[in-house]
């Protein structure tokens, strides 16, 4: 295992490298096809090297971990307002959830639906090519449209165009108070049109997630309002009422704090209801409208929709084909036997000319080939 | 500003692609006739100007396809325009190039209010986006001031921003697809009414390169529901720094306005003659609007008020209806216009960390005596996307020169700080030769190598963004 202590080590590490190289973080979201490569971790860069409360950024070594960032952050009152997915539990991986990883994966939360992805709050990055050199894209502001944006490109890029050392982030302040409110037992098609009213309501729904089997067995619809607690006051009451047509609403109040997270929504964020199956888990990104119709051609398979129904988490029989099931948006295979990720592959195929593109891109940026070659097909 | 020598071989053959041109779209949409090309020699960076060799107004997404053919195998380079807003020069035609027009598509496709998003041809304005779906109570926030004018084309290919975008994002957050075409005539779909890329972010890659990857002509956009409501509170400050302290302190606190405005004397002395908008006798002033209920705005305007008392504030006045509403913001809507009654001016944008902003203040005013040239300053100061307006006379011999130079060090200075040379009107061919201050030659490289892949021939906006020098070999090999 390569281990890299800083930028320069990395450079040297690829620049040196005479096969391939199977780049991570900590480890934790081995989403991809197989990559036989040596294997590098950028965990030993390491470290938050600027936070400014005051300017809402925050800058890191790759490899420093989630949670010591995560920690930093609530000192201060603030947060990764992306809310980033752990995968512990769903693929049952060990370790440390990086930073780098977290934005080489574009990884979001239910929080994404209204605040934005990984990407959206990515300002700059510091990364190494295929050949060693070391580029930087963006910077530490907030509006930055000076020359093209490698910074989108290199999120949830997964370490196939350059290896992440160093990322810019936007941060958020926390919310003093979350509002939940509970509906029980609608279908899904009804639970979908409830989370689209909700979403379509000017009181800023943060979370909007959907179970057809709940944790005690029956359907439930969790709308979630964050901010001052006046203001979620306010808002759950007039939520309630605007989703009158839809049943009774039990509203969960709670000032933000460590119990917070036994509201649900990380179960929701890490789908942990597909945690230790034998299942695969499959990950669709489509529009919210278009979910009941993907839920039903899935027939038996158990879901969990976030984002309003704009992404179903899918535990389908093994080997099965679940792409079939969805006209439009992406499905990826998160959690399957090698066989079934080479045969189905991982990611949407894309159509011409964007998969040419992406092979072009992959040529500039890495011409031998180090980085992950194959992971992204 | 230095421009490439045009083609004389493409110069030489006008008519023949002219005629091709002409026999793939109807005749009158393919303009050659000096009179009429002329309100297309140059965008809203009016101090350079080059008649193009042609203008061609497609209709439809096929028809760009067809343009980009023929100009393709012809060798010509082309100009995409969406109004000709740009403040850098993003849309400048050369002698020898064919500028593609997308203001003749302007049709809504589709409005989708369960998944969120509006689908329009690209040429349609910011605002009237907006205005296709207000009525049922949504709108689409990036808003950047030529929103009157501006298209989605050209918002998408510079990533525009706005006044509100500190809590709703610029461009690249609210968009969701994208139909494009690419130089050799290939029709790009690219996301949809879904989230987020499976592959990599082409989006996120294509927003913001100002047309040089490929000619957008239709968008997916985010729509949102209206807040409920929106007030403005108005605060004077005694000098810029106590302003950009108290700016800091707004954000610290929790509280996330939509906007943070921001105006030193120059600027209020002149909108106040202009627009008699009550302003203050004041250094700095900020316009910090939220927004809520009723209730959740008095509640975040006392939050901000109590933070803006503890820097002692000159005034402090909140607004209590939509009238007082509207003259609080009518002095900052009109500062663009009212600056321009005064003289000529450059306005600049480069971005700032916004702890950097009392400092850069500093030293921008020190910068306008040693150069002699006024600068007055209004920006969006919440998310540190400064506006020095540089004022000069064109009339005067050399002044525009040394305003130029004045940019210059004004931008060397928002990099140094940590910033950037552009927030939201983009490189063009205006900060072009800045871009060594801020990249390393292998940052650029990185940049230049993703347009081989997707304009190998280096033929779409050639000339922009990236320093002349830079590109001179990529672009003599075309």
């Amino acid at each position: 295992m390569l281990i890299p202590a800083d930028e320069r080590e990395l450079a040297e590490a690829v620049s040196g490298a005479a096969r391939p190289l199977a780049v991570r973080g900590g480890g934790t979201r081995p989403v991809g096809h197989p990559v036989d490569g040596d294997d590098l971790t950028v965990a030993g860069l390491s470290g938050i090297t600027l936070y400014e409360p005051g300017a809402l950024t925050l800058i890191a070594r790759a490899g420093t971990p989630l949670v010591e960032i995560q920690a930093a952050l609530a000192a201060e009152g603030q947060m990764l307002a992306f809310e980033p997915m752990d995968h512990r539990t769903l693929l049952g991986t060990s370790g440390e959830p990086t930073i780098g990883g977290t934005v080489a994966a574009n990884a979001s939360g239910p929080r994404r639906v209204r605040a934005g992805a990984c990407r959206d709050f990515l300002l700059g990055v510091r990364f190494v090519d295929g050949r060693g050199k070391i580029i930087k894209n963006g910077g530490r502001v907030m509006k930055n449209v000076t020359g093209y944006d490698l910074v989108r490109l290199m999120a949830g890029s997964r370490g196939t165009l350059g290896i992440l050392s160093e990322v810019c982030l936007k941060v958020l302040p926390r919310p003093e108070s979350t509002a939940v409110l509970l509906l029980a037992g609608l279908a899904v098609d009804v639970a979908v049109r409830a989370m689209s009213a909700a979403l379509n309501s000017p009181y800023e729904v943060s979370g909007a997630a959907h179970v057809p089997v709940g944790l005690d067995g029956d359907p439930v619809t969790m709308i979630r309002l964050e901010g001052f607690e006046a203001s979620i006051a306010y808002r759950a009451e007039r939520l309630t009422d605007h989703l009158a047509e839809f049943g009774p609403v039990e509203i969960e109040r709670r000032t933000e704090g460590p119990e917070s997270a036994t509201a649900g929504w990380a179960w929701i964020r890490d789908v942990e209801a597909h945690g230790g199956t034998g299942e695969d888990v499959w990950r669709f990104s489509i529009p919210p409208r278009e979910a009941p119709a993907l839920v039903e051609s899935l027939g038996d398979a158990r879901v969990v929709l976030d984002w309003g129904g704009g992404l179903v988490w899918a535990a389908v029989e093994p080997g099965c084909d679940a792409r079939r099931s969805i006209s439009s948006g992406h499905a990826t295979i998160i959690r399957a036997e090698d066989e079934t990720r080479n045969r189905l592959g991982v990611f949407q195929p894309e159509p011409e000319p964007l998969a040419t593109f992406a092979e072009g891109l992959r040529r500039k940026f890495d011409p031998e080939g180090i980085l992950n070659p194959g992971l992204m097909g | 500003m230095d421009m490439p020598a045009p083609s004389h071989d493409v110069l030489n053959r006008k008519s023949r692609i002219v005629d091709r041109l002409k026999n793939a779209l109807s005749v009158e949409h393919v303009k050659s006739d000096p009179v009429e090309t002329r309100a297309y020699e140059c965008d809203a960076l009016a101090a350079y100007a080059c008649q193009p060799l042609c203008v061609v107004l497609p209709g439809s997404t096929g028809e760009v396809a067809d343009v980009l053919r023929i100009c393709s195998e012809e060798r010509v380079p082309v100009v995409p325009r969406g109004s000709g807003t740009s403040l850098a020069g993003g849309a400048m035609p050369t002698s020898d190039c064919v500028v593609l027009g997308v203001s003749r598509m302007t049709r809504v496709l589709e409005v989708d209010y369960e998944c969120r998003c509006i689908r329009v041809e690209a040429g349609r304005t910011n605002l009237s986006v907006t205005g296709a779906v207000e009525e049922d109570g949504f709108f689409y926030a990036p808003d950047p001031s030529s929103q009157l004018a501006c298209t989605i084309a050209g918002n998408v290919a510079m990533n525009a921003g706005g006044a509100h975008c500190l809590k709703y994002g610029v461009t690249t957050n609210n968009l969701l697809g994208l139909t494009m075409v690419t130089m050799d005539g290939s029709v790009v779909e690219i996301g949809g009414a879904h989230m987020d890329a499976s592959g990599y972010d082409w989006l996120g890659l294509v927003c913001g390169s100002e047309g040089q990857l490929g000619v957008v002509t239709e968008a997916t956009l985010r729509i949102l529901p209206r807040p409920e409501g929106a007030m403005p509170m108005l605060i004077g400050f005694a000098s810029p720094e106590v302003a950009g302290a108290c700016v800091s302190d707004i954000i610290r606190a929790g509280v996330l306005p939509v906007a943070i405005e921001y105006m030193d004397r120059k600027v209020i002395e002149v909108v106040e003659s202009f627009s008699q908008a009550g302003y203050p006798d004041c250094e700095a002033l900020l316009i910090v609007e939220v927004e809520g209920s009723p209730a959740e705005i008095d509640d975040q305007l006392g939050i901000i008020g109590d933070i803006a008392r503890r820097h002692d504030p000159i005034e402090l006045r909140e607004a209590r209806d939509a009238d007082d509403a509207a003259r609080i913001w009518l002095g900052r809507k009109s500062a663009f216009g009212a600056m321009g009654q005064l003289n000529d001016y450059m306005c600049l944008d480069g971005t700032i960390p916004v702890s950097e902003l009392p400092r850069v203040l500093k030293r921008i005013g020190a910068l306008s005596r040693q150069y002699g040239l006024d600068i007055g300053n209004v920006f969006h100061a919440g998310d540190g996307n400064m506006h020095p307006l540089i004022l000069f006379n064109a009339n005067s011999p050399g002044e525009l020169e040394t305003c130029e130079v004045l940019g210059a060090e004004i931008l060397k200075l928002c990099v140094e700080a940590g910033g950037c040379l552009t927030g939201e009107h983009g490189v063009g061919i205006e900060k072009r030769d800045l871009m060594h201050v801020q990249f390393d030659p292998a940052d650029l490289e990185a940049q230049m190598n993703v347009k081989d892949v997707l304009d190998p021939a280096w033929l779409l906006n050639p000339a922009k963004v990236f320093p002349l020098g830079a590109t001179a070999t990529r672009r003599a090999a075309a």
